[in-house]
């Protein structure tokens, strides 16, 4: 079938709250205004106002409600409308969603699902277009998913609301309108581990959410200049699936971690720690790493784009490692 | 008269101004989001009218207006608008962040509710200063559900700082009509109910909006303590460029059209005010919003090497 990104998250919501009454949406304008991406629109119509609940702008109270609610039976789906709000609801996400379990000694388990937009690309400046996903996956008890895929974004969401702990998926921007086909039986989706999206024996780079796509199209790049470059989508950004990536490294020697994130303490760090600490002697290159310039995401085209990686940015930085640059 | 004058060149600009915006965005010159403010001029035009340039304000990503009415030139707002380096915020900004130190207009600001807080920092520096100013916070009655706002008009009536804040109750917040969003319909009793002199204005007569704001200011200055302005207003426009607007119907936006607040101060103006002289000031808005285009369409982007410029400042310690 033909689908989108958005109409998979969309079937993915739909189906969940089908299977299981337990399971609601609510956040800003996902109920009469379809949600501000359109993910949530016609929902309202087929499962009514108790279940797709538009919230206030109160992003702190709405986020801790779905906890609450989650404590308490019910098993939301909260969406916030981008990361860059959901730093309002950080308090609520880290030191209840994340630690309840933990500190009443295991009796209070938290199933919530929160899913957000994250990214730049669509010349929305600094308070629109970060992308803070790797800050919320230095955070213990959370699991952070990044679909990038369509068959990700129709599958996630159900294996989320079955894990009995908070989980946050990010949206990339530039992804909801991706298109293309879904088999019609596509469901549920393994989210505990890394898939391999091209094989390739000269250079493992590893990326996630929308950065993927970029990623693909620079190891396109790389082949047509007789360079076989492997692709490794992430997909789980906590915990890492670092058996994946690690093995990867061991055939190829050599790696480029792509992500839109700040470089300085983000998951690109996380991941060549790693693969410092894992797979050194295995290494013929330095890891590289190709992130977003550390400043603020500037309005000017110009400027957003040489802010953010880039497909040539990346088969450069690919083709440095490979040829000793 | 000659203030009415000033008030109606002043409403008149902004309103052509974000019309010449909107079919900008529709030829790509413009982009990111786009907030327009048609239809709630009155308020900016208002309340701007009645501060001191050393006063501070402080506004959100629906900010032409507020930038425009403070007095910032409108080719710096144009330059911002296309992303070049000669914009008020050198093109990093875009719409939705307008700044201008000279005009003290410190930010729009894209976080709903984002902006109260500073407001009630800048108010502590005048106060601490003892200076008689006045810091005009505009927000949305959507960020009236954010804690920000909560804590901020406790904090600010608890410490008597200047505030004035001007709540844009334009009845929506994106989709979200107000009753959807706040259980109490009385944004003056809330905010009296923290403590602070709160009362609601008719946002569409730039008369009363001028009014209101004067005697709020002078309160302020005197020491009084913060003031919050209920401005009952409507936005003519999508809530930003994509909306399809599913949330309303069209007699409620043919209602709030027909009280237009520049159709309602122009008519007030009658008969002095001719139709010429409409047409006057009319084609010399056109030609200041011409000469902006032209400038802003020549004027040069910020070279790539300085794209990290800024992030910290400049003088080293
Ligand atoms: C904290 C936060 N949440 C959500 C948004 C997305 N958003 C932008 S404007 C807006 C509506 C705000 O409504 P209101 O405060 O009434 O101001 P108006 O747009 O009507 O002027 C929303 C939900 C945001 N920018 N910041
Ligand atoms: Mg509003």
């Amino acid at each position: 079938m033909k689908t989108t990104y958005r109409e998979a998250l969309r079937e993915a919501i739909r189906d969940a709250m089908r299977r299981d009454d337990r399971v609601f949406l609510m956040g800003e304008d996902v109920g009469s205004y379809g949600g501000c991406y359109a993910v949530s629109l016609g929902l309202l119509e087929e499962f009514g106002p108790e279940r797709v609940r538009d919230t206030p702008l109160s992003e702190s109270a709405f986020v801790g409600a779905g906890i609450g609610a989650a404590l308490n039976g019910m098993r939301p789906i909260v969406e916030i409308m981008t990361v860059n709000f959901s730093l309002l609801a950080l308090d609520q996400i880290l030191n209840n969603a994340a630690t309840l379990l933990h500190m009443s000694g295991g009796q209070f388990a938290v199933p919530v699902v929160i899913r957000m937009t994250t990214g730049a690309g669509r010349q929305l400046a600094a308070q629109h277009s970060h992308s803070l996903e790797g800050w919320y996956a230095h955070i213990p008890g959370l699991r952070v998913l990044a679909p990038a895929t369509l068959e990700d974004a129709r599958g996630m969401v159900w294996p989320a609301l079955c894990d009995p702990d908070p989980v946050l998926i990010f949206e990339h921007n530039g992804l909801y309108n991706l298109a293309g086909e879904l088999a019609d039986d596509a469901g549920p989706v393994d989210i505990t581990r890394a898939a391999v999206r091209r094989p390739g024996r000269d250079v493992t780079l590893i990326t996630y959410g929308g950065s993927l796509t970029k990623t693909l199209a620079a190891a396109d790049d790389l082949a047509a200049g007789g360079i076989e470059a492997e692709v490794v989508d992430l997909r789980t950004l906590r915990p890492l699936d670092s058996d994946t990536v690690l093995e990867c490294v061991r055939k190829t020697h050599r790696a480029v971690v792509v992500d839109e994130g700040w470089r300085s303490g983000g998951l690109s760090a996380e991941i060549a720690a790693r693969i410092g600490e894992e797979a050194l002697y295995d290494l013929d290159a330095p890891v590289r790493r190709v992130c977003s310039a550390e400043v603020p995401i500037p309005y000017a085209r110009h400027l957003e784009e040489a802010a953010l990686p880039q497909t040539a940015s990346i088969a450069a930085a690919a083709r440095e490692v490979v040829r000793g640059g | 008269m000659k203030e009415e004058l000033e008030l109606l060149r002043q409403m008149v600009r902004i309103r052509r101004f974000e019309e010449r915006c909107a079919e900008l965005y529709s030829s790509a010159q413009i982009r990111g989001f786009l907030h327009l403010y048609v239809g709630e001029e009155a308020v900016a035009t208002g309340v701007l009218s009645e501060l001191d340039p050393q006063d501070s304000v402080v506004s959100t990503y629906r900010d032409h207006g507020h930038a425009l009415a403070r007095g910032v030139p409108m080719d710096a707002v144009m330059a911002e608008m296309f992303g070049k380096v000669t914009g008020c915020s050198r093109g990093r900004g875009g719409s939705m962040h307008l700044f201008d130190a000279s005009h003290r207009l410190f930010g729009g600001n894209a976080i709903v509710g984002g902006g109260l807080p500073i407001a009630a920092g800048l108010a502590l520096g005048h106060l601490m200063r003892g200076e008689p100013r006045v810091v005009a916070c505009f927000f949305g009655e959507g960020a009236a559900a954010e804690g920000e706002f909560h804590e901020v008009l406790n904090l600010s009536a608890l410490w008597r700082l200047p505030v004035l804040f001007c709540c844009e109750n334009n009845q929506y917040a994106m989709g979200t009509a107000f009753a959807k969003e706040h259980a109490a319909a009385d944004l003056a009793l809330r905010a009296g109910s923290y403590g602070l002199a709160a009362w609601s204005v008719d946002g569409m007569d730039v008369l009363a909006v001028k009014e209101s704001a004067r005697r709020a200011a002078e309160e302020i200055r005197a020491g009084g303590g913060p003031c919050l302005l209920e401005l009952r207003t409507y936005r003519f426009r999508a809530h930003s460029m994509y909306d399809p607007e599913r949330y309303r119907d069209k007699e409620e936006v043919a209602h709030w059209r027909d009280l237009d607040p520049i159709d309602r101060l122009r008519n007030a103006m009658r008969p002095e005010f001719t139709d010429d002289d409409l047409a006057a000031l009319e084609a010399e808005v056109a030609a200041e919003i011409d000469l902006a285009v032209a400038t802003a369409e020549a004027a040069d982007v910020e070279p790539v090497a300085d794209l990290t410029r800024f992030v910290t400042s400049e003088v080293t310690p």
